[in-house]
């Protein structure tokens, strides 16, 4: 989706803020917001790419003004009422529906620390074949597709080299729409930053980006 | 249901420039752009969330206490400085951080999407996530707002110059900038240059030094009195 989280390369954004000292937390509810998050997908009714998905859907006006934990209770709600575990009228008035079955929470406090991360979640053991090897010329593929992907805009079309093979990882795209997981290596793939910016960049450096076979052609 | 603000926030550009203006405050004002009813709103989900039974409201706080108290960028500068001391474990902590962290007693699953990387005297690194936020969250904690917003992420891979002058980074014409842009599941740790001068500080004293700023690539490993942050 070329929205307007994919912010690589813009302009106009404003000048970094840099907070020192700066606490984990600005406010009990954005920890309660982090927790929340966290928890919930323990159900595993979304996994992570459902849930960027959702933030990327936030409106762009709205996605440029929200705190970054007021996109994540945003997309929350949403996921909640999608996948069944609450109903839009429970999320509203903030009571369980009389009736409403009362179920075990999956993650006790004693298993907090032993939760599997993202990257545990998306790893595939699957035997599928590299489609290029290290040092191998390669370039983006020019793909706009209208909902979720990892492959930046500004790196669309342009050329690069494998750096390194990072084994096998479901498929975002996919997973995004609980398709099936279309396993498929991830590459660090290195491009040029005159490539990517042009004349203007320094001849030296370089951006690295971690992307999927399907994003990829030969070149 | 946002109403209210949006009433009083006309236009988002205006609105996200506002927004950057409060975080420019710096301090627990940071987030007084969100609506007022937020904090109620957040409240009203735990409860039922709770109630419901689909979380368990001592593990929301042992979670919260988590990234607040265990896991932070202590953990990442314990790594950094047993790297620096002991060649051999900075080869293999280069080849596979999972195995390195597991050496250095953290639980298996700690490392098991990280990759170092090291800066050197030619070669800076500097980490961003274009796309949203992916952080080291093992070795670092929780990232700060800075690496989260809007300038840091649009900015980082096309001016990645201008932003370490903004961090008071120059580097020379001839050094090589590489940017990570974490894209997939992968995180990365800066391995920074240990400081000139600290040959002869123990692997704690050096950790000490260690900051999460130059574990991002925004900010080199000074000595105290070179003015490097205590």
């Amino acid at each position: 989706m070329n929205g307007v989280h994919d912010m690589g390369g813009m302009h106009g954004m404003g000048a970094i803020h840099y907070e020192k000292n700066e606490p984990v937390f600005h406010a009990r509810w954005e920890s309660r917001v982090f927790a929340l998050f966290r928890l919930t997908r323990a159900w595993n009714k979304w996994n992570v790419d459902v849930s960027r998905r959702q933030i990327e859907s936030i409106p762009a006006a709205q996605y440029l003004r929200m705190s970054y934990y007021e996109r994540w209770f945003t997309a929350l709600g949403e996921l909640l009422v999608a996948s069944g575990l609450i109903t839009r009228a429970e999320l509203v008035k903030g009571k369980r529906a009389r009736g409403s079955p009362k179920a075990t929470p999956p993650i006790t406090a004693a298993q907090v620390a032993s939760m599997p991360s993202a990257a545990a979640l998306a790893r595939r053991e699957a035997p599928v074949a590299p489609r290029f090897q290290a040092g191998q010329q390669v370039r983006a593929r020019n793909l706009h597709p209208v909902d979720h992907t990892r492959l930046p805009r500004y790196a669309r079309g342009k050329l690069g080299a494998i750096h390194r093979d990072h084994g096998v990882w479901a498929f975002p795209d996919a997973i995004a729409h609980f398709l099936s997981d279309k396993p498929q290596h991830v590459y660090s793939v290195r491009f040029a930053a005159r490539e990517l910016w042009g004349e203007t960049a320094s001849p030296r450096d370089a951006v690295y980006l971690d992307l999927w076979d399907d994003y990829l052609e030969p070149a | 249901m946002k109403a209210t603000r949006r009433g009083f926030l006309t236009a988002a550009g205006a609105a996200a420039a506002a927004q950057d203006h409060v975080h420019a405050q710096g301090h627990d004002h940071d987030h007084q752009a969100v609506p007022s009813d937020l904090t109620l709103r957040v409240k009203s989900l735990e409860s039922l969330l709770v109630e419901k039974g689909l979380v368990d409201r001592a593990a929301l706080d042992a979670l919260v206490d988590r990234y607040e108290h265990a896991v932070g960028p202590r953990n990442g500068a314990r790594v950094v400085a047993r790297a620096w001391v002991d060649a051999g474990y900075k080869k293999r902590l280069l080849a596979s951080a999972a195995a390195a962290m597991e050496e250095l007693g953290f639980a298996s699953q700690t490392g098991e999407n990280l990759v170092a990387i090291e800066n050197g005297p030619k070669v800076h690194n500097l980490v961003v996530c274009t796309l949203c936020s992916c952080y080291p969250w093992a070795v670092l904690g929780l990232p700060p707002v800075w690496y989260k917003s809007a300038p840091y992420r649009s900015r980082a891979v096309i001016d990645p110059r201008g932003v370490l002058r903004e961090f008071g980074l120059e580097l020379p014409e001839d050094a090589e900038v590489r940017v990570w842009d974490s894209t997939a599941e992968l995180r990365y740790l800066v391995l920074p240059e240990r400081p000139p001068g600290a040959e002869k500080l123990s692997e704690e004293a050096l950790a000490a030094l260690v900051t999460r700023d130059a574990m991002i690539g925004v900010a080199k490993v000074t000595l105290p009195q070179a003015g490097g942050r205590p």
